[in-house]
């Protein structure tokens, strides 16, 4: 149901202790940002260690060490993060937070970790770390950022990625990420929805079901010079 | 003295040293071999820095080692020799133990701080006495090659993720380098306010711990050991499993500074809560070496100026304050520290490979604390900055070295690595 000005959208950044090791928060201060200057009132958390889990409209996973990482996914586990998607909730999730919604990821050596199963998608280890800017073609869109990890994710049957990968390695080399209803992943780290004011946007308006016209801001001038930087 | 792109600036203050110094006054075995090596040395050394191609300290020193691999061992060998590492400090913290010993002390003052660096810093004094910044992944082999009397590990967090540096990984390393070391007798001086500083240092045979502000601990949020969440109070920490802070023998309260019973009042020409902290483990160092604390204190608190920074400069008719940072915890003890400069503020940001090539820190710096302030935005990642201080509610403008702000009052240039870099060599004293 759409969304009306007045009514409270409220975003959680999961566990930033563990999950925040790349400026992840930057990502739920831009949603709230955006929508705030729109005329929504948007609440903003962070779920710490030791809390419940609140309710939100969205949740926000971002990247983590390997074991922040296991604890962070033993810790959604018990608290019903799957259950709240299954609920209705948003997600967005990114490196590692993309591989802790998996069926399993690789932690330590070759040992396979399990995770939360919202998405058919299995991580292991690639033979090399990924570490430089990424582009992704996702639609008629092109998403920048920065990918630095060594997963390599395979999607199940059925399961769509986020985009085709024009720069850099995502996934496998050749796709990045996965999309499902009101879900979108990628290894694209950090303050990606900062980089990318349109992809903010199109979660925002899942969010908030509604329509957003265009919030000129310098976010636009960052985005079209990573794109130039890129070649693209 | 006209500076050239990527040349170090001149060395300054009381540790101004002579550039050429007879192999012969070398303390220390100087082999045959070393005396090629440091020939060539000195020869790569003044090449570089006169061609204006580089720092004049790497090249050189890289040399000598391939030249004689025992070239660093044979001319530490006959010095008392402090090392300081940590993820931030390390070159004040190195500037501050020199000043206080007193008198010429060899030591790396370009922050080249990995062991070609080492090398041309001993080559270039022949002083009994020398101080050296080293990185954290090289604490290992530089304690292995100069066989220091002391280290000091000032701090432990997040910096430059681009190249894997792992926070917990370092900790871990340098916690076996007191267990596989053979020189039982080192003193380490460590933070106890930082646990994976604690973590890095507990092995060791000799610890002076240091209760020396630490604003920074979003990296030590859970055990070292255990992973459980640590218990933070106001003045101490502690975990489930019996990991705790131990008891210090250095302490900063106040102005009030207690080193191993011994009590000073300090007050220093540079501005900060972490320089007194720096100062704090510098002068812990230097009494564990003979030092007297009185007389050291009052040649730390002189240093107005380290390695550019702090010191006053100029530029175009601007007044220029330089003052670096390169990761989140640089930046938020940093961002405190000029709320008590007057004038505007510009912040200039890099990302080269010397910078770490991801911006993504900067969401992790708390800039949220400058609103009501206008911050020019300078550097190549200007775009990156001016949209994390937009969602900050920041008012920021766009400019560039090219078309700066008229002069109006004194400025402020807080600046990463590279950005800093090029603020120092396009202003002048």
């Amino acid at each position: 149901m759409a969304r009306k000005v007045g009514e409270v959208m409220r975003v959680v950044a999961l566990f930033p202790e563990l999950l925040g090791t790349y400026g992840d928060g930057g990502n739920a201060l831009v949603l709230a940002q955006r929508a705030r200057r729109r005329g929504f009132d948007v609440e903003l958390l962070e779920a710490r260690v030791g809390q419940q889990l609140p309710s939100a409209d969205i949740y926000l996973l971002g990247g983590g060490e390997d074991g922040p990482q296991r604890q962070a996914v033993d810790l959604l586990r018990s608290l019903g993060l799957r259950d709240a998607y299954a609920s209705g909730a948003h997600v967005v999730a990114i490196c590692a937070g993309l591989q802790i919604l998996g069926t399993s990821f690789a932690v330590g050596g070759d040992e396979q970790y399990e995770g939360l199963g919202l998405v058919d998608v299995v991580t292991t280890r690639g033979s090399r770390r990924s570490v430089g800017d990424m582009a992704v073609a996702v639609g008629d869109d092109v998403l920048v950022g920065f990918e630095n990890h060594a997963g390599v994710s395979a999607l199940g049957e059925g399961i769509a990625p986020l985009g085709q990968v024009i720069r850099g390695r995502g996934n496998d080399g050749r796709v990045d990420g996965y999309r499902a209803d009101r879900l979108w992943a990628t290894y694209a780290h950090g303050p990606v929805l900062a980089m990318n004011p349109w992809f903010a946007d199109e979660i925002l308006m899942s969010v908030l079901d509604v329509e957003l016209s265009p919030l000129p801001s310098v976010a636009d001038q960052l985005y079209a010079e990573r794109r130039r930087a890129l070649g693209l | 003295m006209l500076l050239r792109k990527g040349q170090p600036p001149p060395p300054v203050g009381p540790f101004a040293i002579s550039e050429v110094v007879s192999v012969v006054m070398m303390p220390g075995a100087i082999t045959f071999r070393d005396r090629l090596a440091i020939f060539g040395v000195r020869i790569l050394n003044f090449l570089s820095r006169h061609s204006g191609r580089g720092s004049g300290t790497v090249v050189g020193g890289r040399l000598g080692l391939l030249v004689s691999p025992a070239l660093l061992r044979d001319l530490a060998a006959a010095r008392n020799v402090i090392l300081v590492t940590g993820t931030n400090g390390k070159t004040t913290t190195t500037a501050m133990v020199a000043a206080g010993w007193g008198g010429e002390v060899a030591m790396n003052q370009t922050g080249s701080n990995m062991l070609e660096g080492h090398v041309a810093a001993l080559v270039q004094s022949s002083s009994p006495r020398a101080v050296l910044e080293v990185d954290e992944k090289w604490l290992g082999a530089a304690i292995e090659a100069t066989s220091p009397g002391v280290v000091v590990l000032l701090n432990l967090s997040r910096d430059q993720l681009d190249r894997s540096n792992e926070v917990r990984a370092i900790a871990e390393r340098w916690r076996q380098l007191w267990i596989e070391t053979a020189n039982t007798s080192i003193v380490v001086v460590a933070n106890a306010n930082d646990p994976l500083v604690v973590y890095a240092a507990e092995t060791a045979n000799e610890v002076r711990w240091c209760d020396v502000e630490t604003p920074w601990l979003s990296d030590a949020w859970s055990c070292p050991k255990c992973t459980r969440p640590l218990r933070f109070s106001s003045t101490d920490w502690s975990c489930e499993c019996g990991f705790a802070r131990p008891p210090a023998t250095t302490s900063l309260t106040g102005d009030e500074l207690a080193v191993g019973g011994r009590r000073v009042n300090m007050h220093l020409s540079l501005p900060g809560d972490f320089n007194r902290a720096n100062a704090a483990m510098a002068l812990t160092a230097l009494v564990e070496v003979g030092a007297e604390l009185g007389p050291a204190l009052e040649r730390v608190a002189q240093l107005v100026d380290v390695a550019g920074r702090f010191g006053v400069r100029h530029w175009r008719g601007h007044e220029l304050r330089l003052t670096l940072a390169k990761n989140p915890a640089g930046f938020t003890a940093m961002l405190e520290t000029i709320d008590a400069f007057a004038g505007e503020l510009w912040i200039a940001i890099n990302a080269r490979v010397a910078d770490g090539r991801d911006p993504s820190w900067l969401y992790d710096v708390p800039f949220e604390r400058l609103r009501g302030r206008v911050v020019h935005c300078f550097g190549e990642r200007r775009l990156d900055l001016a949209t994390r201080l937009d969602y900050a509610g920041v008012t920021y403008e766009l400019s560039s070295a090219d078309s700066p702000p008229l002069p109006n009052s004194p400025v402020t240039v807080l600046a990463n690595y590279t950005a800093f870099q090029e603020w120092l060599e396009r202003s002048a004293k």
